[in-house]
């Protein structure tokens, strides 16, 4: 049960509830899509970049609360850092869900996350948004997939 | 209502995350009772031989088994002669067998493959490969939102050029029982070879291939009480004996040379290598435990719990369920108001409620109907109306969570 309360965390549900920077961008730098073929979920990553440094970033899509918490944390999370502090956080957070370890201080508010290693079925979904940056800021244009 | 079969069943008396298990996804697998158990493990510990070449008594006695078997199925689906009979690896492995023997020699360019919006991916796949190969065409039978097939426009889809269809007998997502014995009936109008994907009906009712009338028949013995890794191909044996070869190996040959083979007589020249022994012992228990219980009864039942789940389900108002056909089976597929599939299946495996939730491997269908994913709860033999009660009690105390 324990597990279970990490897992769906009040922070995941509220973040779930109440998406933060959730919408489309008109004035994008970079901009890529994501799917989960298996359980459906699209998203959309639009970011707005300048000398390397995140200056606005948002996303748009379908999911469930573990996807979309974490694509909401992950854009309260990268704005204000360098295009290489999010490549960093980016492999940090990997570590995270995939192992529950981490250091919580540079992963500030994602640390919330790391009841997911638990349920190894999500990690797909926790990944996704992560994914789809990565392809964002690399200007790459095949869609992101997680399966 | 079905009694005293839940003990026969030893994992349904496990748990789930520490509370008792409600196991409510066997559309994609059923459990096994306790005599399917046994039989395999028997088989193992005193009847195990290779069958069709031992001279000795124990392989005779394997062979027999196993034959025995065919015998079963034959009479289970409701035909005489047991050289019908295919055992193949589950339905996945009979729709591709067909494919592959029959429709990479008779299938030419601009001959179509008639299938429907409402299939399985092992329904579409082997013929989207086929097409490949031939430069055949597939084309489909639309979907209506409600979940049934659009077949009010016959001549538009069964023409000269269709030269084979294959059909979903129950769907596994809606439940939808589609009226395959007309769909034969106009296939058979434009001479077209018929394949019925059982994998969902075989397990609840009566079949009768005869009165189906159907060319081939395919299911899956998992589905049905059996071990993983046994299936079944019926096919008219005039069809089968002027079919190629599937795979090639020991077993289906007559006789070898080094430059060539040929092949041995039908069910043997589609089963090459040493068959499955122990999963062909383990659905002929599975064949004799529903017919203990008779097809019958076991329909009866899933109907009733059907019924029951879909009025207590109707009562949750952020509850939708997808698909209204009055013929289904106990099958059914929903969605509750802001909460992913995932997340609800999620909750309710915390509750020891295990349900199935995505695409259930049948994507166009749930593309066609605006869907990404939905979850799924199936009922079989062993199920009660107190596991459907605490699946609605724990998807409304799921739902208030995400609504606060
Ligand atoms: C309708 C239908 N057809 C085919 C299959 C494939 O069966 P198997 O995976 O046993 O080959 C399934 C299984 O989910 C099914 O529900």
């Amino acid at each position: 049960m324990d597990d279970f309360r990490d897992l769906y965390q009040q922070v995941i549900l509220d973040h779930n509830q109440n998406p933060r920077h959730f919408h489309s961008m008109d004035n994008a730098t970079h901009e890529a899509d994501g799917h989960n073929p298996l359980c459906g979920d699209q998203i959309k990553v639009y970011l707005f970049v300048e000398d390397n440094l995140i200056k606005d970033i948002s996303f748009e899509g379908s999911g469930c609360a573990i996807s979309k918490a974490s694509s909401s944390l992950m854009t309260t999370t990268l704005i204000g850092k360098t295009t290489d502090e999010a490549t960093k956080l980016f492999e940090e957070y990997q570590t995270l869900i995939t192992t529950g370890k981490g250091d919580t201080k540079t992963l500030g508010k994602l640390a919330v996350m790391s009841g997911v290693h638990k349920f190894p079925a999500r990690v797909k979904c926790a990944i996704l948004s992560w994914h789809t940056l990565k392809n964002a800021l690399n200007n790459k244009n095949e869609t992101a997939i997680t399966e | 209502m079905l009694k005293n079969i839940r003990n026969d069943f030893p994992l349904l008396s496990s748990t789930n995350r520490a509370k008792p298990l409600v196991y409510l996804d066997s559309a994609a697998t059923t459990q096994k009772p306790r005599q399917v158990i046994d039989a395999v493990s028997s088989f193992y510990e005193s009847n195990n031989a290779n069958v069709h070449r031992g001279i000795y008594q124990l392989s005779e006695q394997a062979t027999k088994s196993y034959e025995n078997v065919r015998k079963s199925v034959a009479d289970f689906i409701g035909t005489a002669d047991p050289r019908s009979i295919i055992f193949t690896s589950g339905t996945t492995e009979s729709i591709n067998l067909v494919a592959y023997a029959w429709g990479r020699k008779n299938l030419k360019p601009r001959d179509e493959i008639l299938i429907t919006e409402m299939e399985h991916h092992s329904n579409i796949v082997p013929w989207q490969l086929t097409t490949r190969e031939t430069g055949a065409n597939l084309r489909y039978i639309p979907i209506l939102k409600n979940g049934t097939l659009d077949l009010s426009d016959p001549e538009k889809y069964f023409t000269k050029k269709t030269k084979l269809v294959s059909i979903i007998h129950q769907s596994n997502v809606f439940g939808t029982i589609n009226p395959v014995k007309q769909i034969i009936d106009y296939a058979k109008s434009v001479g077209a070879i018929t394949i019925v994907d059982a994998a969902q009906s075989v397990p609840h009712a009566n079949i009768n291939v005869e009165e189906l009338g159907c060319d081939f028949l395919a299911f899956s013995g998992h589905k049905m009480l059996a071990p993983t890794g046994i299936g079944v191909l019926y096919g008219k044996t005039k069809i089968l004996e002027e079919m190629i070869p599937f795979l090639g190996g020991g077993e289906m040959i007559s006789s070898v040379s080094m430059e060539s083979a040929t092949w041995n007589e039908i069910p043997y020249k589609f089963e090459a290598g040493t068959p499955k022994i122990a999963q062909v012992i383990g659905l002929g228990a599975a064949i004799e435990y529903l017919n203990k219980i008779g097809m019958d009864d076991v329909q009866k039942h899933g109907q009733d719990l059907l019924k029951y789940a879909l009025i207590s389900l109707s009562n949750i108002p952020e509850l939708t369920i997808y698909g209204d056909s009055t013929n289904r089976g106990a099958v059914i597929s929903f969605n509750v108001d802001n909460v992913h599939p995932h997340d609800l299946a999620q909750f309710l495996d915390q509750d020891g409620i295990a349900v199935r939730a995505g695409h259930h491997c049948a994507q166009p269908i749930m593309t066609k109907l605006g869907l990404s994913s939905t979850t799924r709860a199936s009922f079989y033999l062993y199920n009660t109306k107190k596991e459907i009660d605490a699946l609605c009690e724990s998807i409304v105390k799921t739902k208030n969570i995400f609504s606060i």
